[in-house]
């Protein structure tokens, strides 16, 4: 018999009855719950008559919507102000513990998750929210799901899954100096594209995901569903036990080394078989841009817009060719050439405290372009504000002419008032550069804290690797 | 839930792969805290030429003449025909609430994004898979013929053509019956599985006791 997975060991632990059809009813640990796919699933218990199944085993956050702006003002827009306080509304109600708008714990549910020990090793968790993935990074299984599977989680503490098939991402050797774990996974992106992981519960590893901090490993793990997987995981290490230590809500004394003992078993057997291996040589990755629509329209810095009159597939040339009139270049362009309108730093996927080193040591002493209209700096938390300001990283970026804001998901999607205008052009640390994604009409560039921050000096992006 | 046993609708064809939550429904119309009303902007980006915001009448909004769904021809098509990898993106559950306002009430593509995939059964929606030969045939044919309709059967797993051609298709036994009875999921883990949670609940508590300590914590 061949071994087990870090997947395998997840669902294993937490069925609770197999359907024999490949499915089984999971055990969820935590739920976390934000304003914008909650509201429906209380609305749904509330009709039912029905109550939490676990109250204390959720926890909510508002982030969508919140303004970055100054928080004693009241939230300027009607519609986002509902929705908000509609989550205020039904936690009070329900019982549900939720760092509000005002806490000074508040920010991205996926930030404030991990960072509050609230995502533990060899838990389960759900989000009404597809980066959910993202707590993968500390050993957990973690997915994102409809507000109809909020609900049965609320009520029910389980949800119905179909098991998933394996998939390996092995990042072999050392990551170059300039080059990060956005550099990664933009690059698996490239490789096995938006669909690739459909179907799969994907883990990371390899050397070079070995040695990344538990900030990496999030930013890795956050962009899963990028490239189509629910799931992304991590095996617990050192550096993983060194991250939850201590968190407000880990566990301590002897609880704590009996949940450490077990945590270490969550890595995969090493005979464990995967049904897709994915192998990719860290020392060939380079810093990414994408150039198109589809986060798969990624390449290196150094590259050109591609042509699609060079794309064998016709339904690929077809989307390449929409994409690239959607985005206004035309194909041989260097990435370096297109000049940029406004920055964004932040998201799920690049807002922890690392990111913002990173972004801080490329800009300290330096001027944000004179073309750049807006470059916005959004921390992920409340808590990765505060830990930024004793650091001085706020005064680094206001004295270069970015803005230092609030936390919340902010630009990413433009639910708040930070959004593109049509025709705009941002280079952006988040993880989505569809259509009009962080605003009607607004187009994005993905790549890394450091690429981003590098670009705002120069109104293009420019390779961090060449920088003095 | 309304229940789904066989459906037989006209077909409306969007032709393009990657189709994403995004595209479906707009962020701005996330903001509502109902389950109906997302029909009128089920692709409101690509269907009207005016920005859209939520409230909005959309009786006079100036529409898109290229977009498939403003042609005369699909007019009261309940039967999306897309290309691969539809509904990636976000996990927002307002998409297929907004595909089945809309009228929506079968999705045939080559593959689906999963988290979108699973939330479209709980809408009373079929998403049908079929290979890639099999979807560009069927483009081919609703192109070639106005009033192009499909027959879609769930009891015998089967897409059928006017012309009598079937196509299989797989679905997995559990989401099957919850579609065919209509039956309300939460109620039914609760009614059939509440002991199992209960038990297993016991038994967690004695293996990985730290997982209940969140009880009653900020």
């Amino acid at each position: 018999m061949t071994g087990k997975t870090l997947y395998d060991k997840l669902w294993d632990s937490h069925v609770v009855k197999e359907y024999g059809d490949g499915s089984a009813l999971l055990y969820i640990d935590r739920q976390l719950l934000h304003e914008v796919t909650s509201p429906q699933a209380f609305e749904g218990l509330r009709l039912a008559g029905r109550q939490p199944w676990r109250t204390g085993a959720n926890l909510a956050v508002t982030d969508h919507n919140v303004p970055t702006t100054d928080r004693s003002q009241p939230v300027a827009d009607p519609v986002s102000k509902v929705q908000i306080e509609t989550l205020d509304r039904n936690c009070a109600e329900f019982g549900v513990t939720e760092l509000g708008m005002r806490d000074p714990r508040q920010g991205i549910v996926h930030v404030v998750g991990p960072e509050q020990g609230t995502t533990l090793p060899g838990m389960t968790l759900v989000c009404g929210d597809s980066h959910t993935s993202t707590h993968g990074a500390l050993g957990t299984l973690a997915f994102g799901v409809g507000t109809s599977e909020v609900e049965h989680v609320l009520a029910t503490q389980t949800v119905v899954q179909q098991k998933a098939r394996s998939m390996l991402i092995r990042i072999d050797g050392q990551l170059g100096p300039g080059v990060t774990a956005k550099d990664i996974i933009l690059a698996v992106i490239g490789r096995i594209g938006t669909a690739g992981g459909t179907g799969y519960a994907v883990e990371y590893g390899g050397e070079a995901v070995r040695s990344l901090s538990m900030e990496g490993r999030m930013t890795i793990c956050n962009m899963s569903i990028e490239a189509g997987a629910r799931a992304g995981m991590v095996a617990v290490d050192d550096t993983t036990i060194d991250y939850v230590r201590g968190r407000p809500n880990a566990p301590t004394g002897a609880l704590w080394e009996q949940a450490e003992a077990s945590w270490r078993e969550l890595v995969s057997d090493p005979d464990a078989e995967f049904d897709r291996v994915v192998v990719l040589h860290a020392d060939e990755i380079e810093p990414q841009v994408s150039w198109g629509t589809s986060p798969e329209m990624v390449a290196p810095v150094g590259s050109r817009v591609p042509n699609p009159f060079e794309e064998a597939d016709p339904v690929r040339a077809q989307a390449m060719h929409r994409a690239l009139e959607y985005m206004d270049l035309a194909p041989g362009t260097p990435l370096t050439d297109i000049p940029l309108d406004k920055i964004f730093i932040g998201s799920c996927t690049n807002a922890r405290i690392e990111d913002l080193r990173e972004a801080a040591a490329v800009v300290r002493g330096a001027r944000v372009a004179e073309r750049i209209r807006q470059a916005l700096v959004v921390p992920g938390s409340g808590v990765v504000k505060q830990q930024a300001e004793a650091e001085g990283l706020d005064r680094v970026f206001t004295a270069a002419g970015f803005e230092w804001r609030e936390p919340g998901c902010s630009m990413c999607l433009g639910m708040n008032p930070d959004r593109l205008e049509p025709g705009e052009r941002c280079a952006s640390t988040s993880n989505r550069n569809f259509e009009g994604r962080q605003g009607q009409g607004g187009r994005t560039h993905l790549a890394s804290p450091a690429m981003v921050a590098a670009a705002a000096l120069h109104g293009h992006f420019v390779d961090v690797r060449q920088l003095p | 839930m309304e229940p789904f046993t066989r459906h037989t609708g006209l077909v409306a064809p969007l032709d393009r792969a990657n189709v994403d939550t995004d595209a479906i429904i707009p962020k701005q119309f996330l903001k509502s805290v109902q389950r109906t009303g997302f029909g009128p902007y089920l692709f409101d980006e690509w269907r009207y030429l005016d920005h859209g915001e939520p409230g909005m009448d959309c009786t006079d909004r100036p529409r898109n003449p290229d977009f498939v769904l403003n042609q005369a021809r699909y007019q009261g098509a309940s039967v999306l025909l897309a290309r691969a990898n539809f509904g990636c993106g976000s996990s927002r559950e307002h998409a297929p609430w907004a595909l089945k306002d809309y009228g929506f009430r079968v999705l045939l593509a080559p593959s689906f994004a999963d988290i979108f995939y699973n939330n479209c059964f709980k809408n009373g929606i079929l998403p049908v898979v079929l290979d890639e030969a099999e979807v560009e045939r069927l483009f081919q044919a609703v192109y070639a013929a106005e009033g192009y309709q499909l027959t879609v059967d769930l009891p015998e797993q089967r897409v059928v053509t006017p012309g009598g051609e079937a196509f299989a298709f797989e679905v997995d036994a559990f989401r099957k019956r919850m579609l065919l009875e209509g039956l309300d999921e939460i109620g039914v883990t609760l009614q059939e599985e509440s002991a199992a949670i209960r038990a297993y609940e016991q038994r967690r508590r004695q293996e990985a006791p730290w997982l209940f300590q969140e009880e009653g914590r900020p």
